[in-house]
């Protein structure tokens, strides 16, 4: 499903991606767990293929497309969904046309029928029901004036009606209070599927203790300095990420 | 609007552009063609023979050829205006072509009777004939090449006492209202334009509502300018009497050409006591291609009066086409608690260049004006927002709201914003807020990680920006400015 290797990328003068291997099955849950500032966001940044990281090599697969040649929008056609840190603020564009829009152009790429007003309606009632989120945020405009709590929802929610091949969660957890990292937990969970792999990126074990990962991987300067099973973020829950600078250095 | 706007004060910019797009792409116009009709039209040149020979083939009355001449001897004597922020070759007033007229004479009854190369050119606009009368409470008077060749829903009008006509129609029909209205809002001396206008108008609309009358349906006329090297002199006058409302719609395109075309129209609106006037305008002309050649230079006077107390006059406009536009629909609020509305979308890219704003001229007691004035620019686009608040000192409890936004696209594009605040009744309660904004990478990217193209992405941004002055357009015309805003500014970003 993806295969990263050997990935090095640059912002400016700076390496911050130092040779980063990964590979994510299908169905996969997968864990990357860092301190700060060690490129978590950069590699999810790169995988979706924002501008202004300069990849100096390594390569990056994704279901058979090699990934760093495509623009951002036909790579999120071909089922890759960020789930973003700071979701971005579209004052004026109405949430509920935003999704259909991003939907249609989805579908339409695969050949597929745009959804009518009326279909569309529907999966998003469905959806909604699935995550247990009601529809107060679906006549604002996209993020704009949104809580933090709101925000990482709404993501949640654009993934449920996406409905990515891989989704990668960027600290999708941080700022977030016990009973707003629940919504968004069970959310994940709920669209955990067989044909649906993802990358949890996240700081703290917390997220961990509801969504419960294949793997999990130690993000250090720029490369995964060790990978395992779930035992690891509890392993790294106990000693801190102080060690790590030893390992990485 | 008045000559005047030159001598407001020329800050600073208030804004100007700065980002990281550089690379600029151009997206065709898409409603340049040219429709062939012959055209029966008087040779380039402007002398008091002209102006006769205008209002001769019209078959107007005395006055009317007599208000013509006096306006353009007074025209003769004023100074072209100098202003600060748009740029343009000197125009040879002698090289237009006053007066063109499509060949059959006699207005159509139906639209079998209408020149078929005439429907298939609304076909190509995407605004047939058909599909307007079809849109119930739609009443088109289509203005081609200066003379009205399709008039429909009369009769449904004529059932309520609405008059709904060309202004030529009217001279003939209804001389006495024309005399009594005509140039008292915007006297032929106002201005330099408006004065062309007075002198050569060969057409325009004319719309009369009588007391106590809802217009039951949206007016609406498609204007176009069709012959080469034909300057485009409209004369609007709409009069609503007293506790009357109508709702008008003025949309334009124009056909791809070299030469720059005039354009100095003229619009006045009289709200009598209690009586609304809304006027929306959706102007797509063609704005030159590249380097700014070719476009239409529209130069306009729009002006309503509120006249009667409790009047309320709204000006929605967007603005997308023409090399250069110059406007500021403006209103004066002279009856006590009478209301003025502003709300402004202008977008300006490639080499377009844009100086408008609007007035707002608080005579009467306790009136209330409203300025939403939405600015794009792409590209090289140069924009000048211009607006003027004056509370006079009678005007007591005066109240406005100005809201100014620019959104840039791209780092070679400007906006500048010149608000102008004159308040002589200590009372009055002025609020202004203005903002300047880029779409953003982190924006573009979102969208585009959504599987947006970067150019719907765009588009829903600036629609979004612009949200505000499109819910005060009628349904219809909402669509069409959005379709006309994202067809503008294909290939913007790169
Ligand atoms: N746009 C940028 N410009 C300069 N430095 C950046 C930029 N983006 C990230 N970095 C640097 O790259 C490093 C990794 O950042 P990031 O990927 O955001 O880390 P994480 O998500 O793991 O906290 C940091 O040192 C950060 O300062
Ligand atoms: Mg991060």
């Amino acid at each position: 499903m993806l295969s990263v290797k050997g990935l090095r990328a640059n912002v400016g003068e700076n390496e911050i991606l130092t040779g980063l291997d990964l590979e994510v099955g299908p169905g996969e849950v997968h864990a990357i767990m860092g301190p700060n500032g060690s490129g978590k966001s950069t590699f999810a940044h790169v995988l979706s293929g924002r501008e202004g990281y300069e990849v100096t090599s390594g390569s990056v697969q994704f279901d058979g497309h090699d990934l760093l040649e495509l623009e951002p929008e036909e790579r999120a056609r071909l089922g890759l969904f960020l789930a973003f840190q700071y979701p971005v603020e579209l004052p004026g564009v109405n949430n509920t046309y935003f999704l259909k829009a991003a939907l249609n152009a989805i579908r339409k790429s695969r050949g597929e029928s745009e959804l009518d007003a009326v279909s569309f309606m529907r999966l998003m009632k469905e959806r909604l029901k699935v995550l247990h989120l009601d529809d107060s945020l679906l006549k604002r405009p996209v993020n704009f004036g949104f809580s933090g709590g709101e925000k990482k929802r709404n993501e949640i929610f654009q993934m449920a009606m996406l409905e990515p091949r891989l989704a990668i969660l960027d600290e999708t957890d941080s700022g977030l209070d016990i009973d707003a990292l629940r919504i968004v937990a069970d959310g994940v969970n709920a669209l955990r599927d067989p044909a649906r792999s993802m990358i949890v990126v996240t700081h703290y074990q917390r997220l961990l203790d509801y969504i419960e990962p294949d793997h999990v991987h130690v993000l250090a300067r720029g490369r995964i300095i060790r990978s395992g099973g779930k035992e690891l973020a509890l392993e790294l829950e106990e000693r801190g990420y102080g060690w790590i600078d030893e390992v990485a250095a | 609007m008045s000559a005047s706007t030159a001598d407001l004060p020329t800050s600073t910019p208030a804004a100007t552009a700065a980002s990281q797009y550089d690379a600029i792409v151009r997206s065709g116009y898409e409603h340049g063609f040219v429709t062939e009709i012959e055209s029966d039209t008087l040779p380039p040149g402007l002398d008091e023979g002209v102006i006769r020979a205008i209002s001769a083939r019209k078959g107007e009355p005395a006055f009317m050829t007599d208000w013509r001449l006096a306006a353009y001897r007074k025209w003769l004597q004023m100074p072209t205006p100098a202003w600060a922020s748009v740029h343009h070759p000197p125009i040879d007033y002698q090289a237009i072509s006053y007066f063109s007229a499509p060949k059959k004479k006699d207005g159509p009854k139906s639209l079998d009777e209408v020149d078929p190369v005439l429907l298939e050119t609304y076909r190509k606009l995407g605004i047939p004939i058909e599909e307007q009368k079809a849109l119930a409470g739609v009443a088109v008077d289509a203005v081609f090449d200066s003379v009205s060749v399709a008039t429909t829903f009369r009769e449904k009008l004529a059932e309520v006492g609405v008059i709904f006509c060309s202004i030529s129609e009217a001279l003939q029909e209804h001389p006495e209202l024309v005399r009594q209205y005509l140039g008292s809002v915007v006297p032929a001396t106002d201005n330099y334009y408006a004065g062309l206008n007075s002198a050569v108008f060969t057409d325009g609309t004319f719309v009369y509502v009588p007391k106590h009358t809802r217009c039951p349906m949206e007016l609406s006329t498609y204007f176009r300018i069709n012959t080469a090297n034909t300057g485009q002199f409209e004369r609007t006058l709409i009069i609503a009497e007293e506790g009357s409302y109508v709702s008008y719609l003025e949309g334009c395109t124009a056909p791809q050409r070299d030469e720059n075309q005039l354009h100095a129209a003229v619009v006045e609106l009289i709200a009598l006591e209690g009586a609304e006037i809304k006027y929306s305008t959706v102007q797509n002309w063609y704005p030159g291609d590249e380097h700014g050649r070719g476009g239409i230079y529209n130069f306009v006077t729009k002006r309503g009066d509120c006249r009667g107390a409790r009047s309320k006059i709204s000006w929605t406009q967007v603005e997308t086409g023409s090399a250069i536009t110059w406007k500021y629909p403006s209103c004066i609020l002279r009856g006590d608690d009478s209301v003025g509305e502003f709300y402004s979308v202008a977008v300006t890219k490639g080499r377009q260049q844009a100086d408008t704003g609007t007035k707002m001229i608080h005579l009467g007691k306790n009136t209330r004006s409203t300025i939403v004035s939405k600015g794009i620019s792409a590209q090289h686009g140069q924009q000048s927002y211009r607006g003027l608040v004056r509370i006079a000192a009678k005007a007591e409890g005066a109240r406005n709201h100005t809201q100014c936004d620019s959104l840039l696209i791209g780092d070679k594009c400007a906006a500048n914003t010149f608000p102008y605040i004159e308040v002589k009744n200590p009372t009055a309660k002025m609020e202004h807020e203005a903002t300047t904004s880029k779409i953003s990478d982190d924006q573009l990217f979102y969208c585009r990680s959504r599987g947006l193209a970067e150019e719907d992405a765009v588009s829903m941004i600036v629609n979004g920006f612009c949200k505000e002055v499109f819910n005060e357009l009628p349904m219809e015309f909402a669509v069409e400015a959005q379709k006309l805003l994202s067809i503008s500014l294909e290939g913007a970003v790169g």
